[in-house]
C-alpha cells in the first residue's frame, strides 16, 4: 500500500473537530479546537479510517495526499517585508 | 490619494547614508527624486545595455550575480526569474509585480529608494519583464509616504513623454495591513480582492495574477537587477560576501542618534552599521530583521556581521534590513509583548491557529511582561503553544510571530525570570512603531 499523508487546509478548516473524533490515532485538537495532524505517513491499517475522516470533514479541509509537502504560502516580503 | 497615519514616517528621520561605495543611492543629492535626464546621463538606458541579449542569457546573468531577494525571504532572484520564464508561454504571458508595499512598520528603505531613485526601480521592472517575457507590470506602493508615490508617478510621466515605455506599469496603492505584503496577499489585492494570503502551491511563479505566471520581486531587488543588467554579475559580486553578494539597504531606528536608511555592503560588521547610525553606551539589545526577526544582545551586535551566515550563529537573519535598537532602560519583554499583540490583531483572520493561537500567545506574553502577573505556568504554556502553532497557517504570519516570541524568551530570559520573582529592571517605552490597525483601504 502506498504512503499517504494527512493535510489540513488551514483557510477552509473551521474547527468542527470531526477528524479528531474519527481518527484519534493521527489527529488531535489544539486548545482552540483546530486539528494538529501527525506529519508521518498514515499507517496502512488505519488508511480506511483516514479516508472516512476525510469524507466526513464538513468543510473539505482535510485531505489525503501522496506527498508529505504541505502547502504553505510563500514567505513574506519578496515575500513582503515589505 | 489618502495617506495612512503611520508612526514610522514621523518617527524615522529618513536620512539616507552609505558605508563604502553606494550603488543604489549613488548619484545626485538626496533631496529630490533623480530626473530621467540625470538618470540616463549617469547610467544609460538599461534595455540598450541589455541589447540583443536573449532572455535566457539575461536570466543566466542574474543567476550568476547571486542576487537574493531583499524583501526578507532572501530567495535567489535568478531562480525565481527562471521559474516564471519556464511557466510562461506564447498564450500565457508572464506578469511582473514590484513589491514596494513595505508593510513592515520599522522599514522605510523601499519608500526611500522610490523617493530618490524611482527610475532605477522602473528599469528593474523593465529588465525583469524582458527576462520573463511579460507585457504588463504592476508596482504596489506603500501609502505611508506620498513622496514615494509622487516620485514614482512623476518618473512614469517623464518616461511616457520621452517615449521610453516598453511596458505598461500600473501603480497600485498598497493595502495598509501587515499581511498585505505577502506575495499571494499582494496578488489578491491587485486583482481587486482582500489582501489575504492563500495556500500555496500553486506558487505565483506558476499561477499568479489572472492565472498567469507572475514574478513578484521587492523594489530594492529590482533596482539591483537593473544595475546587474548594465554592469554584469562580476561587477555585482565585487562587494558583499561570496554567498550574499552586493549591497543592501538597512533601516536603522530606535536608541541611536542618526536613525535612517543606509546602503551598506552585505557582510559588513553590524557594529559598523550601528556606529554609522550613532549608537551609544545607552543602547542595549537590538532587533534585527524586523517584526519577524530576532533580538540580538549587545555582545553579539558587537561581533556579528550583517549577513545571513553570520547572524544565523545567534539565531537571527538580516530579513529586509530592519534594525531597531532598544535603550538599556527599556524592558524587552514589554516591548515585544506590545508588538506581538499588534501582530496578532494583524492576522488576516483566515486560519484558526493564527486567529486564536496568536491572540492567546499575545495575552500570555503580556502576563509574563508584568512582574505582577508572571508565572512559571504561563511560560510553559507559551512554549507549548509556540510549538503547536508553528507551520499551521496558510502563510508565514504565525511562524514569523512565533519566531519573535521565541527570540524574546531566549534573549530576555533573565528579565522573564526577574518578572516571575516580582521585579522588573526596565519599562515600556514604545520603541517599536505600531501603526493603527485599520481595515484595508484602496
Amino acid at each position: 500500500m502506498k504512503s499517504l499523508y494527512l493535510h489540513v487546509n488551514p483557510t477552509t478548516c473551521a474547527g468542527h473537530g470531526l477528524c479528531a473524533e474519527l481518527l484519534p490515532e493521527a489527529v488531535r485538537l489544539d486548545d482552540w479546537g483546530y486539528p494538529i495532524v501527525d506529519p508521518s505517513p498514515v499507517p496502512s491499517h488505519i488508511q480506511g479510517h483516514a479516508r472516512r475522516a476525510v469524507a466526513a470533514c464538513p468543510t473539505l479541509a482535510l485531505v489525503l495526499n501522496a506527498t508529505p509537502v504541505r502547502g504553505i504560502a510563500s514567505p513574506r516580503g519578496d515575500e513582503g517585508s515589505t | 490619494m489618502k495617506l495612512a497615519r503611520s508612526v514610522a514616517d514621523t518617527d524615522l528621520a529618513v536620512r539616507g547614508g552609505v558605508l563604502g561605495s553606494p550603488r543604489l543611492l549613488a548619484g545626485p543629492g538626496r533631496e529630490i527624486p533623480e530626473s530621467l535626464a540625470s538618470h540616463l546621463d549617469r547610467l544609460g538606458d538599461p534595455l540598450d545595455a541589455v541589447g540583443k541579449t536573449s532572455p535566457r542569457d539575461l536570466i543566466q546573468r542574474i543567476r550568476a550575480s547571486g542576487l537574493r531577494g531583499r524583501g526578507g525571504g532572501g530567495f535567489s532572484v535568478g531562480e525565481k526569474l527562471a521559474a516564471v520564464a519556464a511557466s510562461a508561454g506564447v498564450r500565457n504571458h508572464a506578469v511582473v509585480v514590484a513589491n514596494a508595499s513595505e508593510s513592515e512598520p520599522a522599514s522605510a528603505k523601499d519608500r526611500l529608494l522610490l523617493s530618490l531613485r524611482p527610475h532605477l526601480v522602473i528599469d528593474g521592472i523593465e529588465v525583469a519583464a524582458r527576462a520573463v517575457g511579460a507585457r504588463k507590470a504592476y508596482i504596489c506602493v506603500s501609502q505611508r509616504s506620498d513622496h514615494a508615490v509622487r516620485a514614482l508617478q512623476q518618473a512614469l510621466r517623464e518616461r511616457t513623454e520621452a517615449r521610453l515605455r516598453p511596458i505598461a506599469v500600473e501603480v497600485v496603492p498598497a493595502a495598509r495591513t501587515f499581511v498585505g505584503g505577502d506575495e499571494t496577499a499582494l496578488l489578491s489585492w491587485i486583482a481587486g480582492g482582500a489582501p489575504s494570503p492563500r495556500v500555496v502551491p500553486p506558487l505565483p511563479a506558476h499561477r499568479g495574477l489572472s492565472g498567469r505566471p507572475t514574478l513578484v520581486q521587492n523594489a530594492e531587488s529590482l533596482a539591483h537587477l537593473a544595475l546587474i543588467a548594465r554592469f554584469g554579475s562580476e561587477w555585482f559580486r565585487r562587494v558583499g560576501t561570496k554567498e550574499e553578494p552586493g549591497t543592501m539597504l538597512v533601516t536603522v531606528s530606535g536608541c541611536v542618534s542618526r536613525a535612517g536608511v543606509y546602503e551598506v555592503p552585505i557582510g559588513v560588521q553590524l557594529r559598523d552599521v550601528l556606529d554609522l547610525s550613532g549608537w551609544s553606551g545607552e543602547t542595549g539589545v537590538i532587533l534585527v530583521g524586523g517584526y519577524f526577526g530576532s533580538w540580538v544582545n549587545r555582545q553579539d551586535a558587537g561581533e556579528k556581521d550583517l549577513s545571513r551566515a553570520s547572524l544565523a550563529t545567534c539565531g537571527a537573519a538580516p530579513g529586509a534590513g530592519v534594525i531597531v535598537a532598544l535603550p538599556k532602560s527599556a524592558c524587552g519583554v514589554k516591548e515585544t509583548a506590545e508588538v506581538v499583540d499588534w501582530l496578532a490583531a494583524e492576522s488576516s483572520g483566515q486560519c484558526g491557529p493564527c486567529v486564536h493561537g496568536l491572540s492567546a500567545v499575545a495575552a500570555c506574553l503580556a502576563q509574563l511582561a508584568s512582574p505582577a502577573s508572571a508565572r512559571r505556568a504561563d511560560l510553559r504554556r507559551l512554549l507549548r503553544w509556540c510549538t503547536e502553532i508553528e507551520g499551521r497557517g496558510a502563510c508565514r504570519h504565525p511562524d514569523g510571530v512565533i519566531k519573535l516570541v521565541r527570540s524574546c524568551l531566549q534573549v530576555f530570559a533573565p528579565e522573564v525570570e526577574a518578572h516571575r520573582s516580582g521585579r522588573c529592571f526596565g519599562s515600556y517605552q514604545g520603541w517599536l512603531p505600531l501603526p493603527a490597525t485599520t481595515q484595508p483601504v484602496r
